[in-house]
């Protein structure tokens, strides 16, 4: 055992980087994927739309510890390899994402009219055009507030990923409390770091919901 | 040949025929207006005319050529044919000039340098060129319908479609809107409505076309429509709108 030092404090904030990382990751993977899964939940093509409702359905009724563990430990038993830490709890969290964005983004796009879509037919545009320049733009308005409330979500749910071993800011926090037994000062910074990222972007997310009606 | 023909046409919705075999002809420059109980399927006509809605039986042709036949150029004909609808359906995210000139920048009808001046050119036939930095929301009703009807003019439409447009207008904003339609008749638009304005009808179409239960019932020049309908259900419906 060592006393709580300057040493640690920065090892805390350094670990910041490797949440930061996993967060980013996780909306590069996840973002395209769950915009996939909203346009293929409001597709014309039946079974294009069950597909997608059930990706979304497991993701969302499945505990992300559980998606952890299955790719970390799960897939090493099914295909024998072990997986990095780092490519498990990727793959985890993108599909954690893409799960939840998707949902989001597909009530965003139902919720802009019909309408809306007939009047870019009506003025000879494809529907790629109509989606890219009349529907999306709506959507993504309508979307934002719960989108920027999911990043909330997914920031502290990279927590998780310690459990798997994989060195984030809850694993520093880990560490250092081992090493240090002074487990209520560390896991405070931890959490108020956690709350640091946090709260501006739920400050954002409800200044937001004030200034974006859905009306333009 | 008609500008547009529709022959016999049927159109389902569920179990309900809506359109038992409706035929009519539009010349180019005509202004043929619709009249009709609602349910009578007038609006359902017009948005068929536009391949808004499937047909079930029946052939519609606009410039001779059939518009359910799984056209190909379904998008190049609906550059050429406007449509306004009750409602506006204006793009609520995008100010007016964007609104005007994005179907012709994305279809090609006009370049970045030349779209300002189009969406001017077609705001001031509406009488709305102070508006062109507006947001849709700042509009009241009236100017929102006109920009829509501006945002059709900017495609250079060979034949415009106005469904109900001034249904869902203030009295006192209907006016505004019906000068900018007779303007276009004057030019020789050839244009079909679905209206409940029977003094536009009266006085700018030149021919009416009453609907009744799925069919074209009675049709002819408003002179002789107005004062002397042949059939009772024409004669009553226009007691009641009197």
């Amino acid at each position: 055992m060592r006393s709580l030092s300057f040493v640690d404090f920065v090892s805390l904030i350094s670990a910041i980087q490797w949440t930061v990382m996993l967060v980013v990751l996780a909306l590069a993977f996840g973002a395209p994927l769950g915009l996939g899964l909203a346009t293929a939940r409001i597709s014309r093509f039946a079974p294009l739309r069950w597909l997608a409702a059930s990706i979304i359905q497991v993701v969302q009724g499945v505990p992300l510890l559980g998606l952890l563990f299955f790719f970390y430990f799960g897939m090493p038993m099914f295909l024998g390899v072990q997986v990095p830490a780092i490519l498990a709890v990727t793959v985890a969290y993108t599909l954690y994402t893409a799960g939840f964005l998707g949902d989001i983004w597909r009530g965003g796009l139902e919720a802009v009219k019909e309408a809306q879509w007939e009047a870019g037919a009506c003025l000879g545009l494809s529907v790629l055009q109509q989606f890219v320049h009349i529907i999306g733009p709506q959507a993504l308005r309508l979307s934002l507030p719960p989108t920027v409330g999911f990043l909330v979500q997914l920031i502290k749910g990279t927590s998780l990923a310690s459990i798997v071993g994989f060195v984030e800011l809850a694993r520093a926090g880990q560490v250092a409390s081992a090493a240090t037994f002074q487990p209520l000062m560390i896991y405070g910074v931890v959490a108020s770091l956690y709350f640091a990222l946090c709260f501006p972007l739920t400050l954002w997310s409800r200044s937001l919901e004030a200034r974006l009606d859905g009306s333009r | 040949m008609a500008l547009v023909e529709v022959r016999d046409v049927h159109k389902k919705f569920g179990r309900v025929e809506v359109l038992k075999g409706v035929s009519l002809d539009v010349a180019e420059g005509e202004i043929v207006t619709i009249i009709g109980r609602s349910g009578s399927g007038k609006s359902t006509l017009l948005r068929c005319i536009n391949a808004l809605e499937t047909i079930e039986g029946g052939e519609i042709r606009v410039e001779g050529r059939s518009v359910h036949t799984r056209m190909k150029d379904l998008r190049l004909f609906r550059q050429r044919v406007g449509i306004v609808f009750q409602a506006f359906n204006l793009f609520p995210h995008l100010k007016v000039e964007r609104n005007i000139t994005l179907a012709p920048l994305l279809t090609g009808r006009t370049t970045k340098a030349a779209a300002r001046a189009l969406a001017e050119e077609v705001l001031a036939r509406v009488g709305l060129s102070d508006k062109i930095d507006a947001w849709p929301d700042q509009l009241s009703g009236g100017q929102q319908q006109r920009v829509a009807i501006a945002r059709c003019l900017a495609m250079r439409p060979h034949l415009m479609l106005f469904d109900e447009v001034t249904s869902a207008l203030d009295p006192e904003l209907v006016g505004e809107v019906l000068k900018v339609m007779e303007e276009m008749a004057r030019q020789g638009m050839t244009m079909i409505l679905v209206t409940h304005e029977m003094g536009f009808a009266r006085n700018v179409a030149n021919r009416i076309v009453f609907m009744h239960q799925g069919r074209v019932w009675e049709e002819g020049p408003p002179s002789k429509l107005f004062t002397a309908p042949e059939t009772p259900e024409l004669a009553s419906f226009i007691a009641n709108t009197k």
